[in-house]
């Protein structure tokens, strides 16, 4: 009896066999055919993202990595002394009354003189227009150049001159004999003569150095134009973001994070950083504008003024990212430290910080790195204006006038020759090179901090 | 009280209980058939009373089992701690009992048909029924949890101390008014002697009783009224 | 002679008088009134455990003593909670001495992320306790030997304190808050982390600092309690519902909450 019982209850509970494991029912194949649709869905999200990725990296690359090349004409120069220093005593003000357009015939000279050498003559070229080869910006160069060796003159000396920007755009494939017919500023006499230099050797392309390091330059000079105020003024800035961002957002950070009250004023607080980030970055501009330039009397242009004002647009970024990385610590750790009788302050300083620099040190790179390309504030405050004088060293170099490097891109792409084109895709793969740079510093910072821990 | 949470844990010291109960019942079997047994002279019956107390031991054993399973898996504490450990001690009380009364049924095949006077054992009878009033009402406390009635049976313990000491008088007499008689009192005396122990155990089983209701041990004031001394150390 | 005979008198009443004495203790988180009228001795030189379910109170009363409650906002404590006669909710008492000489361990071990060293010398180098590094050496030596941890981590005290097991990661937690010299060492469920050989390490370490320390543990096992402790203080809902002698508690407890929780009847 009892056993009869025990028998019946066992199957009871074991449950009869319901189906194979080998085979599928349908729930489950419905299941599986879900999961792989949405693995297909994200491999095809990751795939557009990528494309386009590449497709904005080719293009930005095809148009902008001939900047980095620059064609040069080498000529040797006679400085003549009777159009130089006329009075003949090298006295450094009175060859400063020369103007570029005394050098300029100096060059023309030059390159007749090359061209009647070599035996290269061109049908219906005129010596004027072969000189046009040349850059209008060589005889500013050269006149630079005898003003700081005022003894070169009577000398002849080789120089490399920049061609000018149609020849330079010949060689990357911009200007063609068909569109120099229809173009005002370049013949095709005068392309036949370019290649007839390069083929004698005359007429170089190489590493375009001037690209990084001089100012800008006007309209019609754009082999010319380099980066080296917006380099520079971005560098500036960027020192000024940090300096202040930094101390300023992790201060805050700890203080609303460990130390504040929870009550009204904080909670207000803590909603007003959350929207600050959201704000357009224009509306910075337009306070930078009213406060650092018409209220406190900061000069416009000056990359102390747009340091200040991506400061403050940094600061929410670093700010909310810090005090992501302070919640991140764990609890345990700040219990801990207050068990062994730590103050608030203590277990901040020597436990919950040292654990969330990798955090923070991330946010602020990345608020630096958003700073660094950001564009619209700084048309506000002035940093549109075409500078071509370097800023001065720091401290006083933060007051001068300079450009920055999203502003510069922003800048040639409204001009008219089709070189600056070139020039600002150019200056967008510096802006990435820079940013990659960042984001690489970040991550061996990390990796640093992290071993410590 | 309201059950564990583990009902397991619940229906294992149910199970305890009722083995109790159960050695509890089958221990009253055997002390009174055996007495029956001796008065009567039923050889048979005394025989079977002896068979009756291998059963008991092995219940025993299956308590002592179950005992250990439950400490093992349970961890019992409080108040389930107590009753666990007192249903130890209470089966082992029980085996004794079960023991002693074995004793009794085995004299009577020793005594074998020689009892020739009904009288001399209507004393050793009367302590038995005492003893068994005790027992009965003891293992009735534990089933009721009642420890005001586990008292009283630790209480009257002294009435079956004191009927010991005069039927031991009363044997003794018997012995000196004639000699023939010795064998047969020597006998009686000694079931007598059992039949007090078990009321002993019974007092025993009382005092586990009491301490597993209520948590506190009685204050040790009972009077021990032995005064044949010999015959004690004998049978201790 | 009498002038012993004075001192051996004082030394008998510093023993016979509790170490830490609470009286009428009422804790607030914000409108919840989370411990209710606790009034409780906790003699010196002895385990005093705290048991009940979850959410009785028993850790949030465990944290009034060192002030670790402070750190929330929301919460309020009421009543007296005397340290050596001394309130230590007193606006004079600085939580964080309070703390120095109330050491903690905690439910998890949380060691610090640095050297074995460096989380036992930590406390003492933030209270000053010594003055050099053969001092400093000389504190984290012993803490870690009256820890137990000693012959374990002595050839490895520069390896991160996380790398050790969860085990001795605790009993690491307990050097560090012994390397303050604390007198009083509250501990929230210490072991509860812990696998069983781990669970007796700690349990006999704890067993051995009662004769420094005065320990007041907080469990969830009540095997654990009625291993460790000599005092066991039974918390339901907010309320001490029975305190006395751990052997009283866990054979005849008086209250029937306190038998029903030990028993396992809790609904």
């Amino acid at each position: 009896m009892s056993d009869t019982i025990a028998s019946t209850d066992a199957a009871a509970t074991a449950g009869p066999r319901k189906g194979s494991l080998l085979v599928l029912d349908k729930r489950t194949r419905k299941r599986n055919a879900a999961e792989a649709r949405f693995r297909l869905m994200g491999q095809i999200a990751v795939t557009i993202g990528v494309l386009a990725l590449v497709g904005l990296l080719t293009s930005i690359l095809m148009n902008g990595l001939s900047s980095f090349r620059q064609t040069y004409i080498q000529v040797s120069v006679y400085l003549d002394p009777a159009k130089l220093d006329k009075n003949g005593n090298r006295n450094l003000e009175d060859i400063a009354k020369v103007t570029t357009f005394g050098y300029a015939p100096l060059l023309k000279k030059a390159l007749a003189d090359k061209m009647a050498k070599e035996g290269i003559s061109i049908e219906g070229l005129s010596e004027k227009d072969a000189a046009a080869l040349i850059s209008k910006e060589a005889p500013a160069d050269l006149r630079r150049y005898v003003l700081a060796h005022p003894t070169s003159i009577g000398k002849t000396v080789s120089f490399n001159l920049l061609a000018s920007g149609r020849i330079d755009g010949y060689y990357k494939g911009r200007v063609t004999m068909e569109s120099a017919k229809l173009d005002r500023n370049v013949s095709p006499q005068q392309l036949m003569l370019a290649d007839k230099l390069k083929a004698d050797g005359v007429l170089t392309t190489r590493f375009n150095w001037e690209f990084f390091t001089a100012p800008d330059a006007s309209d019609t000079r754009p082999e010319a134009a380099g980066l080296g105020v917006a380099i520079l003024g971005s560098a500036y800035m960027m020192l000024v973001v940090l300096v202040l961002s930094l101390p300023l957002g992790v201060a805050a950070s700890i203080y609303l994070e460990e130390f504040a009250p929870q009550n009204a004023l904080t909670d207000l607080i803590e909603v007003n950083i959350a929207n600050l980030a959201a704000v357009p970055s224009i509306v910075f501009g337009i306070l930078g504008l009213a406060v650092f330039i018409n209220f406190a009397g900061l000069p416009q242009s000056a990359p102390i003024v747009g340091g200040l004002v991506l400061t403050l647009m940094t600061l929410p970024t670093i700010i909310i990212a810090t005090r992501a990385a302070l919640k991140a610590v764990p609890p345990s750790i700040r219990d801990a430290a207050l068990g062994v009788g730590a103050s608030k302050m203590q277990s901040v300083f020597h436990h919950v910080l040292p654990l969330a620099m990798p955090g923070i040190l991330t946010g602020t790179i990345i608020g630096l790195a958003q700073a660094l390309g950001e564009t619209a504030p700084l048309l506000l405050i002035g940093m549109v204006a075409f500078v071509r004088e370097y800023p001065g060293a720091p401290p006083e170099g933060f007051f001068d006038p300079a450009s920055a490097l999203p502003v510069q891109v922003y800048n040639w792409t409204q001009r008219g020759d089709p070189a600056f084109v070139e020039r600002a895709s150019g200056a967008i793969i510096v802006l990435l090179v820079f940013l990659v740079l960042m984001n690489l510093i970040a991550i061996i910072l990390r990796r640093r901090f992290e071993r410590r821990w | 009280m309201p059950d564990h949470t583990v009902t397991a844990y619940d229906e294992e010291l149910t199970a305890l209980k009722s083995r109790i109960a159960e050695m509890g019942g089958l221990a009253e079997t055997i002390v009174s058939n055996s007495v029956t047994a001796l008065v009567t002279q039923d050889l048979t019956l005394a025989q079977s009373m002896i068979e009756h107390d291998v059963r008991l031991d092995e219940l025993q054993q299956d308590v002592e089992i179950k005992l250990i399973e439950i400490i093992a898996r349970r961890q019992p504490m409080g108040s389930d701690l107590r009753e666990i450990m007192a249903a130890g001690r209470i089966a082992n009380d029980l085996e004794r009992v079960g023991d002693l009364a074995k004793n009794v049924a085995k004299r009577v095949i020793a005594i074998d048909n020689d009892l020739q006077s009904k009288k001399l054992s209507i004393g050793v009878e009367h302590i038995a029924e005492l003893a068994l009033a005790q027992l009965k009402q003891v293992l009735d406390a534990y089933t009721k949890r009642d420890a005001v009635s586990a008292r009283n049976v630790r209480e009257r313990d002294s009435e079956i101390d004191a009927i010991y000491t005069s039927l031991f008088r009363e044997l003794l007499t018997y012995m000196m008014e004639d000699p023939r008689n010795i064998t047969q009192c020597a006998h009686l005396l000694f079931c007598a002697k059992n039949i007090e122990r078990i009321g002993d155990h019974a007092t025993n089983i009382a005092e586990n009783v009491y301490w597993m209701t209520t948590g506190e041990r009685l204050a040790d004031e009972r009077p021990k009224v032995d005064e044949t001394g010999v015959t004690d150390k004998e049978n201790a | 002679m009498n002038q012993m005979t004075e001192v051996e008198q004082k030394a008998v009443e510093m023993l016979n008088e509790p170490k830490i004495v609470a009286r009428n203790v009422q804790v607030y988180y914000g409108d919840t009134h989370a411990i209710k009228d606790v009034d409780v001795d906790i003699p010196a030189q002895s385990v005093t455990a705290f048991i009940g379910p979850s959410g009785c109170g028993k850790s949030t009363f465990l944290r009034t003593l060192n002030r670790m409650n402070d750190t929330i906002d929301i919460c309020r404590v009421e009543g007296d909670i005397l340290i050596d006669g001394e309130d230590v909710y007193d606006p004079k008492v600085d939580p964080v001495q309070l703390r120095a000489k109330v050491g903690m361990v905690f439910q998890k071990p949380n060691p610090f992320p640095k050297s074995i060293y460096d989380n036992v010398a930590y406390g003492p180098r933030i209270h000053g306790l010594s003055r050099n590094k053969t001092e400093l050496d000389e504190i984290v030596t012993s803490s870690l030997q009256k820890a137990g941890l000693w012959d374990e981590v002595k050839d490895r005290l520069d390896a991160p304190g996380t790398g050790l097991s969860g085990g001795q990661q605790q009993r690491l937690c307990i050097a560090r808050a012994i390397a303050v010299n604390p007198e009083i060492i509250l501990m929230d469920e210490p072991c509860s982390a812990l696998d069983p050989i781990a669970t007796a390490k700690v349990e006999e370490l704890i067993d051995e600092l009662r004769e420094n320390y005065t320990i007041v543990i907080v469990t969830h096992s009540m095997q654990q309690a009625a291993r460790v402790s000599q005092r066991t203080a039974f918390f339901h809902l907010g309320v001490l519902v029975e305190e006395g002698p751990t052997e009283d508690i866990f054979t005849n407890p008086h209250d029937k909450r306190t038998q029903d929780y030990i028993t396992g009847r809790f609904g």
